[in-house]
């Protein structure tokens, strides 16, 4: 890009703006829902000033050049608070290619009559706008990213909980597919709550998890025998039959394992290893029941 | 040279490890712990790991020996106490130290001891009456 | 991939291992590593020091925080001039062992961190790299 093209759009840069701006607020797809009209004149024009003090650099073609650092922190900036803001990324990258079209228009005014320069020109800030539109996009797909990234933790701690149902015996009802790293983290939880409330029996149940293939099997396997090893024993409930019937075909093996049908009879099972004994209360006074409970 | 001390309370024997535990200061453990088991005859021996941070296959191996040395002696072994990033741990390292009872705290460890001990008493006793 | 520490450690008594893993615990604690991954990876380096100081007679470990795609990480290089291992898959195996272990060592240590790399050239001597992620699984 010379120098004559660079000090045109200088001298125009109040007209550019306009137009761009012009534009932008005329586009259907403008999300004024998501921010406001004054904020964004104030980002283009921010923008659009470094472009143009750029663009008079002596190495105007290089985007990766240091005169180019102050516009992709802008373009940075602006990528990922639109991709919090839950702008599509056809909005985004319109933000810096409808700011092409405003700067064509200049120089065919410029170079109306010279058509060679006008062509070498509007291929090389072709070139430059392109490539700004890459990293935005860029920037784009990671601030997307980063968003992803942190609702799948938030996932895998609010999908976790472990109830304590009775004195010494923790549930774990598993809802979901079970992979490496959700195993790790219902792993980590069972096991610290284990230790914090001193409980011998936990009952993993099954009941939610849609299909058991012999990785999530062994997952399960390595979650009881690390149990064991800190001195407690797992019992996994919720066992339907096509679960019972894939275990079965597949091969794998549960024999050391406890496993029941139904949390009931998990709980049921809990309670004869603890020597606890449930009975309902008579109908006239607490005699002869083992525990009252009250209701 | 550096030593664990193992305490004797009654039938059993007390072993808390306090610090992170290298190879030789383990097997000078193995050692101490089976000679205290013969000395003493000892009907069960407990081992507190709660402040142990890394258990890797040799001390892993070290706990398994002397369980199956006690055995072999007539005494029950249970650890206690083991932190769950180290259970986690070991279970993918593959080890399950399967020969070794474990409990979790000192409170159930001394709870489960006394229960081997008493069916073993009971079993012997028995054997007893049916030669009488 | 970018490292953004660097030091070495040489390993020559089993006294230098208790100095070592807690060097590793500073680093990992630094990154924020969780507690199981950075058991894991004490654990993995632990068998690994050991085989060093067994086998191939003490070395020099080389520890360094890189990082990757912006998540950081440990890198942990064992490197020995000891006699070299001859059939490296077969000591890969599961409760394979030369000496009296449990044969857990080698592929222990594989399953417990997230990149696992191993050279060795008999006479010549071993190099283990293993790469555990801050974040990984």
């Amino acid at each position: 890009m010379n120098k004559e093209s660079a000090a045109a759009l200088k001298g125009k840069k109040k007209q550019i703006l306009e137009v761009w701006m012009g534009n932008q607020l005329k586009d259907a797809a403008l999300r004024d829902d998501l921010m406001s009209v004054s904020e964004l004149q104030q980002q283009s024009e921010e923008l659009l000033s470094s472009l143009l003090k750029a663009f008079s650099s002596a190495r105007a073609e290089d985007t990766e050049s240091d005169g180019y650092e102050p516009i992709h922190d802008i373009l940075n900036e602006i990528s990922i608070m639109r991709a919090r803001q839950g702008f599509s990324p056809r909005e985004t990258s319109s933000y810096v290619l409808s700011l092409k079209e405003v700067l064509s228009q200049v120089l065919e005014e410029r170079f109306r009559d010279e058509p060679a320069a006008l062509y070498k020109e509007i291929i090389s800030m072709n070139k430059i706008m392109d490539s700004l539109s890459l990293l935005t996009m860029e920037t784009y797909i990671k601030g997307r990213e980063e968003v992803i990234l942190r609702q799948t933790n938030e996932m895998s701690e609010i999908s976790t909980p472990v109830i304590r149902v009775w004195d010494g015996i923790l549930a774990l009802p598993i809802i979901g597919t079970l992979d490496s790293a959700r195993t790790q983290v219902v792993m980590e939880a069972l096991l610290e709550e284990i230790v914090a409330t001193g409980s011998r029996i936990a009952i993993l149940d099954i009941s939610g998890v849609p299909t058991v293939d012999s990785l999530v099997a062994q997952h399960l396997i390595k979650t009881v025998s690390a149990a064991r090893l800190m001195g407690a024993e797992c019992i996994i409930s919720g066992i339907r039959a096509e679960i019972a019937q894939t275990i079965v075909h597949l091969g794998i093996d549960l024999t050391n394992i406890y496993t029941k049908a139904s949390l009931a009879s998990a709980l049921k099972m809990s309670f004869s290893m603890l020597n606890i004994q449930v009975t309902r209360a008579a109908q006239n006074g607490p005699s002869g029941s083992k525990q009252n409970f009250g209701f | 040279m550096e030593r664990i001390p193992i305490l004797k309370m009654g039938p059993f024997l007390l072993v808390t490890i306090q610090v992170d535990l290298y190879d030789r200061l383990a097997l000078t453990l193995e050692n101490d712990l089976i000679n205290m088991v013969s000395k003493t005859e000892a009907k069960g021996v407990l081992i507190d790991i709660s402040a142990v941070s890394i258990v890797d296959s040799f001390m892993g191996r070290i706990l398994g020996n002397i369980a199956s040395m006690s055995k072999i002696m007539d005494a029950t072994t249970v650890v206690v106490g083991m932190q769950p990033a180290v259970a986690i741990t070991l279970v993918e390292l593959g080890l399950t130290l399967s020969g070794v009872h474990t409990a979790l705290d000192v409170e159930q460890g001394m709870e489960l001891l006394r229960t081997k001990i008493g069916q073993l008493d009971t079993d012997e006793e028995g054997l007893y009456d049916s030669f009488i | 991939m970018i490292v953004l520490s660097k030091e070495k450690l040489p390993i020559q008594k089993e006294q230098d291992v208790v100095l070592f893993r807690n060097r590793i615990k500073e680093l990992a604690t630094k990154i924020g590593m969780s507690l199981v991954n950075q058991t894991k990876l004490i654990t993995a380096a632990s068998e690994l020091v050991r085989n060093m100081l067994r086998y191939g007679g003490g070395g020099i470990i080389h520890l360094e925080i890189i990082s990757r795609n912006s998540i950081p990480g440990v890198r942990l290089t064992f490197i020995d001039q000891g006699p070299g291992i001859q059939d490296i898959p077969l000591a890969m195996k599961d409760g394979y062992s030369t000496g009296k272990s449990l044969g857990l060592g080698l592929p222990g240590a594989k399953r417990l961190v997230n990149e696992f790399d191993i050279k060795s050239e008999p006479g010549k001597g071993t190099t283990v790299t293993i790469i555990r992620w801050k974040n990984g699984f």
